[in-house]
Formats: structure tokens, sequence, C-alpha cells
């Protein structure tokens, strides 16, 4: 069960991963600019921020390190209808 | 059309926007007396603690400035003629407009104490300040940081992640006691000691001892001394209203300004920091001090300048901040009452959190995921969550939305009711209304 448990959670992770988008809430943003700091391919995160538009960038690779690094949860993911309509 | 801007901070730029938007011909002047010209000035706390390098603070390229197009001045106004529409420069040079907008900001009231002018006495308005700070932060000295409020909070964290040993002098008896209730001020209180940092309440300044020019102690008003090899220091905040004053502006604590940012002067404009603006909903005019009002403050300036009237309305008040590691939303009015450690306003402050509703508090959580909600009449007036942010964004638009609460009101007034669930379930129901 646990092992079970454990895979259905990672597949999960994955799923939202490749089918998800950084999307931000530009009313917490201060434009301090860490997301484009850790960014590993240097998209201007911050830029969509300031926007208030989805990172919606062919090179992001969902990694997460803006999401996770923003000290004011800025960012979040979203997972968009893309890859999962269709899937229960 | 000429426009003016005095000042570079983020409700300058966000005006520069608002007017192009509108205005794809017009002349545009910023002018702006810091040498680091636009960049993220809450960031300067994550600059002081090394999450981020300098460089990384400045939201635009050139070439993003330059698409802009504006015009740049680096310098200082010295005056503004209001009878012949002209600004007087530093350099004695003048600068003509049609329409001005003052965007000027605040700055850090003066630690007012013998010895406060002695080398290593620091605050943090600017990039300048930040390095300067950085260049006196050595590993294994001694700080000390007087103040209240969010930026007393970053200069102890960025002293302390530099390796310094930092003691935090508080005058009143805990951290931030107008914005944060007893239970959250002695959390972050606790954080800050198991990061090492040495708490002394009740503590005030009354004199910075030096030698050779530099800080080398401070006397407490108990007689204590304290050796140190600098002092940081973030007790409030001051509107620069020098240049409207001394204009003949209407100015109360900032410069007063209609709901359309319009001083007494309908061609000179405020907006940031150094705006009081008038309030419809309220009635108050209101001191702001909070990076995302000054951007819409900005912008709406910026509509109004060029013709476009367009009100300000300003909403709940909503400020992320980060307090000894824990992320914490302040939505709404959550204070009440002064506090001992700031002389008015702090930065990332907004005089909305301290109105004193008519409300009932409700609140959960131990340690540190930390709900607390101002419950009023009909609706949730305000919440501070602190640690575990899930219910950060449902609350802001509950707040925000004035979102009638009637179904829930009595449960989450029940004793020990957990008030999290309920706001979860609620907002289940609620969700597809607001988003």
């Amino acid at each position: 069960m646990t092992f079970l448990g454990l895979f259905k959670r990672d597949a999960d992770k994955h799923t939202v991963l490749a089918s998800g988008q950084v999307v931000p809430d530009p009313a917490r943003c201060v434009q301090c600019g860490i997301c484009n700091y850790n960014c590993p391919v240097d998209i201007d995160v911050r830029a969509h921020a300031w926007r208030g538009e989805p990172v919606n960038h062919s090179q992001c690779l969902t990694c997460g390190e803006c999401v996770a690094r923003c000290p004011r949860g800025v960012l979040r993911f979203e997972q968009t209808d893309l890859f999962t309509k269709g899937k229960s | 059309m000429r426009y003016v801007i005095i000042g570079s901070g983020v409700a300058g730029i966000a005006a520069i926007e608002a007017l192009r938007s509108v205005d794809t011909a017009a002349e545009i002047t910023l002018i702006g007396d810091d040498p680091y010209g636009f960049y993220s000035r809450p960031g300067l706390a994550y600059y002081l603690t090394g999450e981020l390098h300098d460089k990384a603070l400045f939201p635009r390229t050139a070439d993003d400035l330059r698409k802009l197009n504006f015009r740049y001045v680096n310098q200082r106004v010295t005056r503004i003629l209001r009878a012949e529409h002209t600004l007087e420069m530093g350099d004695q040079s003048a600068i003509m407009y049609d329409r001005l907008l003052i965007a000027v900001g605040a700055q850090a009231l003066p630690l007012e104490v013998p010895g406060a002018d002695l080398e290593g006495v620091l605050k943090l308005d600017h990039m300048a300040d930040a390095k300067h700070i950085l260049k006196h932060a050595r590993r294994g000295r001694t700080a000390v940081v007087v103040g209240g409020g969010i930026t007393a909070l970053e200069l102890v964290e960025g002293l302390r992640s530099r390796g310094m040993k930092v003691h935090y002098l508080l005058r009143g008896d805990r951290y931030w006691s107008n914005v944060l209730d007893e239970q959250e001020s002695r959390i972050v209180e606790r954080r800050l000691r198991e990061e090492g940092v040495t708490l002394h309440h009740h503590a005030e300044v009354i004199e910075v001892i030096g030698r050779n020019g530099k800080v080398s102690e401070i006397r407490l008003l108990n007689g204590q001394t304290l050796k140190c090899d600098l002092v940081a220091y973030a007790i409030g905040i001051r509107p620069r209203v020098e240049l409207a004053k001394q204009a003949g502006l209407a100015i109360d604590r900032g410069i007063l300004v209609n709901e359309y940012l319009q001083t007494n002067d309908p061609d000179i404009f405020a907006a940031g920091d150094v705006a009081q603006a008038y309030d419809p909903l309220s009635g108050r005019s209101i001191l702001d001090s909070l990076w995302t009002p000054a951007r819409q403050q900005g912008y709406t300036a910026g509509l109004n300048m060029a013709g476009r009237k367009t009100a300000y309305l300003k909403a709940p008040p909503f400020n992320v901040t980060r307090l000894a590691g824990l992320t914490t939303t302040i939505i709404g009015t959550v204070g009440r009452g002064r506090d001992d450690d700031l002389v008015g306003i702090a930065r990332g402050d907004s005089e909305t959190w301290r109105q004193l509703p008519d409300s009932v508090i409700a609140q959960t959580g131990f340690d540190v995921n930390r709900l607390r909600l101002l419950v009023g009449e009909k609706t949730l007036l305000g919440a501070l969550v602190m640690g575990d942010q899930k219910l950060s964004l449902p609350l802001e638009k509950i707040i925000s939305g004035h979102v009638d609460i009637t179904p829930i009101r009595e449960r989450l007034l029940v004793p020990n009711a957990k008030i999290a669930d309920i706001v979860v379930e609620f907002w289940a129901g609620q969700k597809a209304y607001l988003t």
C-alpha cells in the first residue's frame, strides 16, 4: 500500500509539472527578482508577474525553483487542461 | 503636453506606463535623485540576506526603459514654481511642465540621540544604504538594531545572515505590537532567538558612543551599555513632503490628494508613499507605504494626468512579508493600538490595518501556522495568515469582495472553532463566483 501510495503521489506530481504552468499574483509581487535569479533557463519570470500573465514560456521546465524561492508566495502552479482532459 | 514626474520608484514608473498607454506622443521627463534609478526597494531585504545579487534588483533593462520613451534626469529638484509651471533644479537649470507628478516616496525618521552622526549608525532607505550596511557588516562583529515593524526585522535578519552577533532592542514589550497580536509577536521573537539573535525588551537607546568617529557602544535608558560595531535603525518613515510644502500645496502628514490623486493644484498630482490619498469608502485620507498601492496610485495618477478621469479605489491593504522566516500575509484590518517602537507609519505598512473596527476576533493555530480573522457584522474585515499560506488567496478574495459571511459567522465565533476548516469549506462554495 505504501509503495502504491508513493508511486501514485509521484505520478500526480509529474502530471502537474508536465501539464502545469507558473501563475503569478501581481498584488503580492515587489519585483525583487529572486524568481529570475533562480531560474535555470533565464526566463524573465518577474516581467510576467508585473503584467500578471502566466509564465507560458516555451523553455519553462516547470522545475518549481521560482515558486519555491519567492519570499512572498507570488507564484503558484496551476494545471492547464492540455494533457489532462479526459483523464479521471 | 509635457509631463514631468519627480521620483524614480514604482509609482513614477507606473505613471509613465499609464501616460504612454494613452498618449504615445507626449513628452515625458522622469527626474530622480537616487543614483541607482528604478529598483525593487522591498527587495533590498533579500540583498542584505544574500539571497540575491544587487544586479537582480533592477526590474527593467536599459532597453525596456528606452521603449517607454522618456527623458531621465538624475538630479534633485530644489523648488516647484507653480505659477511658472517650472521646476528649479539642483544645477540651477529649469524644467517646464504642464502636468506634474510628485512621487518622491518617504524616508527613514532619524535616530535622534547624541552620537547618531557617528560612522556605523545606519538606516535602510535606498540601495546606497544597503551597500553601506554590507560594507560595515563584518562576520563575528556585533550589531545593534533599533526599531519595530518590517524594516527593523529585515535589518536583524540581514545582519544575522552576514554572521554578525545581533542585539535587537525593542522599547515596548513585544515585536510590532500595533499589527501583530501577542502570540504572533512571541512566535517571531522565539524564532529570532533560535537564530541566535539577542532580544532586549523595554530597551531604549539614549546615546551612541564612539571611538575615533566610529560606533563603539551604546548606552540604554536603564544605564546598561552594549559594545557594538554597528547600529542600524528603523523607527518609522516620513513622507518627503518638503518640495510640496515649499510650493504651498495642501499637506497633512503626506501630500493630500483627492481620489484622482490630484493635489489642491489641478496640474499637480502625487502618488506612492508621499501621498495621503482620500479614500471615498472611509472618508479619510490615508498613508500607505506598500509597493502595490504605490504602483496602483502611480498608474491611476498617470491616467488622470493624461485626461482619463479615473478614481483610485483603495483595495483592502494587503501585504506579504517574511517575519523571522515565516511567510505572513496581512489583509484588511488586523491591528489596533500603538507601538512604542514606531513613530508613525513603518515601511511596508498601511494605516488601514489599524483602523479600529467593530469586530470580533477569531483565531486558530499553534506554533508556526496561525490564522487570525477579524469578523465584522456581515463580512470579514481582516486576516493575518502566518506560516501555511493556503488560505491567504481565498481570504483575500472574501475580504476584498466584501462577501457576506452570515452563513458561517456564528460557527467562526464558537470558542475553539476550527476556523481554517470553516473558511475552506465556505470558500469551496464561493469559489465559482469570485475567481
